[in-house]
């Protein structure tokens, strides 16, 4: 301790008290002030450039999502659309078969009735046909038969018999 | 008048040597444990153990 | 406190830490030269004792301040003792302003007149004498000059080396913050490699230890004390032989600048905590005020302490490793205690720069104390 204090010297305190105080004083003014606030400012500017880059990248989000809406929207539009079509279409198919079908169907009556009609015509005309021919046919005979009596007989009754196939 | 001054120095010192080192084993220790801590950790035990160092210098110019 | 893996900065290191070697080894050497020629052996030994108080003398000479800037002696053909360095203004005040050149005093071996007073030069302090053949007279008790000691405010080696480091510090600095101007707030050249210290300073020392609301004001007193402490450490490191930081009137002066500005900026909370620690009994109270009352003295005081014997510590090792490479004489030897000096001169400049981290560290807690807010209370509350 005693060689401590023997060490200690008063004009070496005196300088250096001085000389540390004023560079001190001189650095504030000159060095670390302006040091200090160019870090400050610096990073004041990195925050705020991270900051407006969040804020882009926010809006970016948004503008996606937005887009995505419109997509999803008409993505949407489009599906109904294409659905409403394919009914359209079915429909018109459906419509266009029952529509064949029923005139298919009207055309196949007509064409039953029509042959009905034909049928019947042509049955008239055949009994007035078979009538007038087994006439002539029994005048041929009787003519014939009038000429022997027992084949007369004989004919009159096949005749008959066959008759009644008609 | 010397001879206690300089063995109580010394047991001063023994006792600031034992000191830091465990400071010094603790922090090893800690770092062990949580390495990402490491930075904080020495920072606390450079400062623990030079508070300690002090007591150590000012035994030894006592003397 | 890895800065960089870099080459650059290890090789700086390495040759930082080489400095104090050849720096060391002039007079020890040269004196041994001299002297070795002697035959008789009970001589010889005489010469080895002479040798050892010689490198203890070396080493504790160093550690002083001294008058003239003393760069390296040494010995002629004509057995001539040669000093090289330059002389340094001595002022003192005995009774009116003395000036003149610290070469008059010949390297303490004539008395320096002024004014008609004579002063002599003992252990690097002045004392005054009767005339110019005037010896200073020892006490016999504990061999300490009984003559007038003069007031010394002469601007010694340690104040030279202050200014210089201070005038360096200020180009530096200076021009670190000039560069942001020009470099639209870019660091650029050597500032870049200390502005990462500075915001090092700012957030792991200042801020955490004080508080973000009032670092400020004391970032200029931190940022100082770290790189004056810092450099003037390295600058001890180097081969001109300073010992600045090591000089217990520096190291004093830095710590009662910390206590004055604790002191000053100190607020109400922390006064109460000294006279009037809050939360404990009132007997209690008495006795801790007197002892917190002495803690505000012991912490700038184990400032001042830790960072002189840290340095000096570590120029006494390194001194003396370096003695002992001319003690042994042997390539063995001398190569042991080389790569011992050498590993010593690399711990020494992390010391350099942790005691100066450790200074400034502490510096900030004790602000940080003085300004800290009144808190326990309302924590205790919720």
């Amino acid at each position: 301790m005693e060689k401590l204090i023997e060490q200690f010297s008063l004009g070496l305190f005196f300088w250096s008290a001085l000389i540390f105080v004023g560079l001190i004083l001189v650095l504030k003014k000159f060095a670390w002030k302006p040091i200090l606030d160019a870090v400050n400012e610096r990073e004041e500017g990195i925050k705020n450039a991270l900051l407006s880059a969040e804020n882009a990248k926010k809006e970016m989000q948004n503008l996606k999502s937005d887009n995505e809406k419109l997509l999803a929207d008409a993505r949407a539009e489009r599906d109904l659309l294409m659905k409403e079509a394919r009914e359209i279409k079915e429909k018109m198919i459906n419509d266009a078969k029952s529509e064949a079908q029923a005139a298919g169907e009207k055309m196949i009556s007509q064409a039953k009735a029509a042959i009905e009609s034909e049928k019947n015509a042509a049955m008239t005309e055949l009994k007035n046909q078979v009538s007038s021919l087994s006439l002539e046919i029994a005048e041929k005979v009787l003519r014939d038969e009038l000429s022997n009596k027992e084949s007369q007989t004989k004919l009159v009754e096949k005749m008959l018999g066959d008759a009644k196939l008609n | 008048m010397e001879i206690p001054k300089i063995i109580g120095a010394g047991l001063v010192v023994i006792g600031v040597g034992m000191g830091i080192g465990r400071i010094g084993g603790s922090a090893m220790d800690a770092i062990a444990r949580q390495p990402e801590a490491t930075g904080k950790i020495q920072t606390a035990m450079l400062i623990a153990a030079a508070l300690i160092e002090g007591i150590g210098f000012a035994a030894l110019f006592a003397v | 406190m890895v800065f960089s893996n870099k080459p650059l900065q290890f090789i700086v290191a390495v040759l930082v830490a080489c400095l104090p070697l050849f720096s060391s080894a002039n007079t020890a050497t040269d004196s041994v030269h001299a002297k070795a020629e002697v035959k008789t052996e009970s001589k010889v030994l005489n010469i080895k004792e002479k040798e050892a108080e010689d490198r203890k003398e070396y080493i504790q000479h160093h550690l002083l301040d001294t008058h003239d800037f003393h760069l390296f002696s040494y010995v002629d053909d004509n057995k001539e003792e040669h000093h090289i360095g330059f002389p340094l203004p001595v002022i003192l005040w005995d009774e009116g302003l003395h000036l003149f050149s610290s070469s008059q005093f010949h390297h303490g071996e004539k008395a320096a007149e002024s004014k008609g007073k004579f002063y002599k030069l003992h252990h690097e302090k002045i004392y005054r004498v009767d005339s110019a053949e005037g010896e200073i007279q020892l006490n016999n008790e504990n061999h300490h000059p009984t003559n007038v000691k003069p007031l010394d405010l002469s601007i010694t080696k340690n104040v030279f080396v202050m200014l210089l480091v201070s005038v360096l510090i200020f180009l530096l600095f200076r021009s670190l913050a000039n560069s942001y101007a020009k470099n639209n707030g870019v660091a650029k050249g050597i500032g870049r490699f200390f502005e990462p210290i500075i915001i090092y300073v700012r957030d792991e020392i200042a801020i955490p230890n004080i508080g973000e609301k009032h670092y400020k004001k004391y970032m200029s007193h931190l940022l100082t004390v770290f790189f004056f402490i810092w450099f003037l450490n390295i600058f001890g490191l180097s081969p001109l032989g300073i010992n600045v930081t090591g000089n217990i009137a520096i190291t004093a002066c830095l710590a009662i600048i910390t206590y004055i500005i604790t002191t000053l900026t100190a607020n109400k909370n922390y006064w109460g905590h000294i006279f009037w620690m809050p939360g404990v009994p009132v007997p209690m109270k008495l006795i801790l005020a007197p002892i917190e009352l002495l803690g505000t003295i012991i912490k700038p005081f184990s400032l001042m302490i830790r960072l002189y014997a840290n340095i000096v510590a570590g120029h006494i090792v390194l001194g003396s490793l370096i003695g002992l490479m001319f003690l042994f004489k042997s390539w063995f030897g001398s190569t042991l205690s080389f790569g011992l000096s050498f590993a010593i001169s690399l711990i020494e400049v992390l010391v350099a720069l942790l005691q100066a981290y450790i200074f400034t560290m502490l510096t900030a807690l004790y602000f940080g104390s003085a300004v800290e807010e009144h808190h326990h209370e309302e924590e205790a509350h919720h």
